[in-house]
């Protein structure tokens, strides 16, 4: 399901705001936020008009900020608790990067939490590589006169060799950082990155401080690692776990990335993600069936032809005979594009069979198939789409030659693909969403701005089947179905989000956070 | 370091097999291979596996002293902190690799594997069901636990 990632990630651009206030880029301290506990109700005064309601407010950090971040919040607690600065950080990373909490604990009690960290009060000096005479090494036993050791303030002396393999070994194999301890037995010091300075070769250094920056981003709640392969940029967001069954929390990584803030999977927008993590559970439970129905062939429904799918679009006709036909309600298409397009609700049967227990459990299976053969197509037409676009990337510049078009005069098409695969992304989890949701008065208005963005979807989609020759000829209708695409999407995200925020949806499951 | 570890390892081997820890005998399985060590360990007096002769492989990884040591009870045992899956494997404390620390000695690891025998800690268990008993039903375990030492670590 992730595989088409980066490619619906693009972003066009009226749908979604990046925070045109930032400054420096790097945001105060939070901590505060965590004794006023902003709730997701009084987040709302902060959000600024233009902003939709069914996003949230985020920034994106390169490595180098966060480590400014962290060098900045060193120095500056440094100089108030009148440590040197690789000892502030140990201190704060042991207390989790909370600076209030740890200027209050280390003025009542500033021994004890020297202690707690493995620091004593005798650090001055800096550490430095000694022989020793008579001297043999605890962990491999040699006692060669001129051997070099080292040792931290708590004396625990080994022969540099040994140090070095014990702290590459830590750093490289088990990944560790912030809370490398003295190798002596029992004790808990923690070894301070001087010491690391002096001992860990330089290539090792950098693995340190990317350790390093990585537990101060795991610690943080409000910074969470964008989840793409190879994505070295996190993500700074003030939506707390106890909001999300009020809001989704979509962010937008610089790398192109989409991905939930709260539970870090690709965009699931409108669903919540206790709701989402109910359906994949749900879908792997039930995956046998789930094979079963996403198979990739259908018969024609007139003359029992096998038809495989090969483009995004819904709307099929049999090459034998001619039949036009719903790939997913297998109706006849004339009865869908104009007034009755029933494709995309399921017809809860009457209530008289349900007494049949076994008639309801075959209800209930092809309820939920209903669901999942909306929500896998989706999947498998994004994945078609965009087949269908790299294809006609390559007609592109094809198109320029023949048409005269400039390659910005081409772009329609990618802008038209991105509308696809992002409508596409939001239509599949709008399937996992009605198949949870009971109904009530907003369900209608729902499956209605369902219906709208599903045809819109199709209807584009059709377009990109188009052979490359009549391409430039639909340029301006395929703009329009663009944007209208895109202005549907915001409709359905707006709604559904007003909901959730209000607590107006009922689920026929709980969910729980 | 790869070097120290053998001289490491010789040393260990020598002070133990001179002064062998209560109730143990420690040997090479193989002459040749220093990592591979066998030990026999008799069920301590005041336990309930009284009697009874267990045999232990210890594995010294490649990067010892750096990776704590291996341990795995070869004689069947009904204990709490050692798995009865027919590998036989322990888990705790020291032996974590979290926990280890390069200057701890095989004979530490030894004598905590004994005292664990005379004492289990059913709250770090591997075998969650054999904690149970321990807890809940201590009679029932010791029958159990003598019941299995007889069988299986006697007049062998």
């Amino acid at each position: 399901m992730d595989s088409d990632d980066e490619f619906h990630s693009g972003q066009s651009s009226d749908d979604f705001m990046i925070d045109d206030d930032s400054d420096t880029g790097l945001p105060e301290d939070d901590s505060d936020i965590d004794e006023v506990d902003i709730g997701f109700e009084s987040q709302e005064k902060i959000t600024k008009p233009g902003r939709k309601s069914y996003e949230v407010e985020f920034k994106v950090y390169s490595p180098q900020d966060i480590q400014s971040y962290q060098d900045k919040q060193i120095d500056e607690v440094s100089t108030i608790l009148g440590q040197p600065p690789e000892i502030t950080a140990i201190l704060l990373r042991h207390m989790r990067w909370n600076k209030e909490r740890l200027i209050e604990q280390y003025m009542d009690a500033q021994e004890q939490m020297l202690e707690n960290v493995g620091l004593d009060q005798d650090i001055a000096g800096p550490p430095r590589i000694e022989t020793k005479k008579n001297f043999m090494c605890d962990i491999c036993c040699d006692d060669q006169p001129g051997l070099e050791t080292f040792a931290m303030k708590c004396g625990h002396r080994f022969c540099v060799p040994c140090y070095k393999h014990y702290l590459s070994r830590k750093i490289k194999e088990e990944g560790e950082a912030a809370r490398i301890r003295c190798p002596g037995e029992d004790c808990n010091r923690i070894v301070d990155s001087k010491s690391l300075d002096l001992l860990v070769a330089t290539d090792l250094k950098e693995r340190y401080q990317e350790l390093l920056t990585r537990t101060y981003v795991d610690d943080k709640e409000n910074l969470k690692w964008c989840p793409a392969p190879n994505c070295v940029y996190a993500v700074d967001c003030g939506v707390k776990q106890r909001d999300l069954l009020k809001i989704v929390p979509t962010v937008h990584c610089d790398c192109g990335h989409n991905f939930c803030f709260g539970c870090t999977l690709t965009d699931h927008q409108p669903a919540p993600c206790a709701l989402v993590r109910k359906w994949l559970k749900k879908c792997e439970d039930d995956s046998e069936t789930a094979n079963w129905i996403s198979a990739n062939t259908k018969e024609c429904p007139k003359c029992r032809s096998t038809i495989e799918k090969n483009g995004g679009c819904n709307h099929m006709t049999c090459r034998k005979c001619r039949h036009e036909f719903c790939w997913m309600c297998m109706g006849v298409w004339s009865e869908h594009g104009t007034s009755w397009y029933s494709c995309n609700r399921y017809e809860e049967k009457s209530g008289s069979d349900a007494r049949d227990a076994q008639a309801k459990s075959r209800q209930s299976l092809e309820r939920y198939l209903h669901y999942y053969n909306r929500y896998a197509n989706h999947e498998q037409s994004a994945k078609l789409d965009k087949d269908i676009y790299i294809k006609t990337e390559k007609k592109m510049s094809q198109l320029q030659n023949s048409s005269g078009m400039s390659w910005i005069e081409v772009q329609f098409l990618e802008e038209a693909s991105r509308a696809l695969q992002q409508c596409r992304q939001t239509l599949k989890w709008t399937y996992a969403f009605a198949f949870y949701l009971a109904r009530n008065n907003q369900t209608e208005i729902f499956e209605d701005n369902q219906k709208d963005l599903e045809m819109a979807v199709e209807n584009l989609s059709e377009m990109f089947e188009k052979p490359v020759d009549q391409l430039a000829k639909l340029k301006v209708d395929m703009l329009d179905k663009t944007t209208y695409c895109n202005k549907r999407r915001v409709i359905l995200l707006s709604d559904t989000a007003d909901n959730l925020k209000a607590g107006k949806w009922e689920f026929n499951v709980e969910l729980t956070g | 370091m790869q070097a120290g570890s053998g001289k490491r390892i010789t040393k260990e081997l020598g002070e133990i097999q001179s002064d062998p820890p209560e109730g143990m005998k420690v040997t090479l399985k193989d002459d040749s291979d220093l990592h591979t060590w066998q030990i026999v360990m008799d069920g301590p007096e005041q336990s309930v596996y009284a009697g009874g002769h267990f045999k232990l492989i210890l594995v010294l990884p490649k990067d010892y002293p750096f990776k704590p040591p291996v341990v795995n009870f070869q004689t069947k045992i009904y204990h709490p902190n050692i798995s009865n899956d027919g590998k036989g494997s322990m888990c705790l404390g020291m032996l974590r690799t979290d926990e280890w620390k390069p200057p701890n000695k095989i004979v530490a690891v030894l004598n905590m594997t004994r005292n664990l025998l005379i004492e289990p800690n059913p709250d770090d268990a591997v075998e969650s069901s054999i904690a149970e008993v321990y807890k809940n039903d201590y009679k029932s375990f010791e029958k159990t636990a003598k019941e299995w030492t007889k069988k299986y670590a006697v007049g062998k």
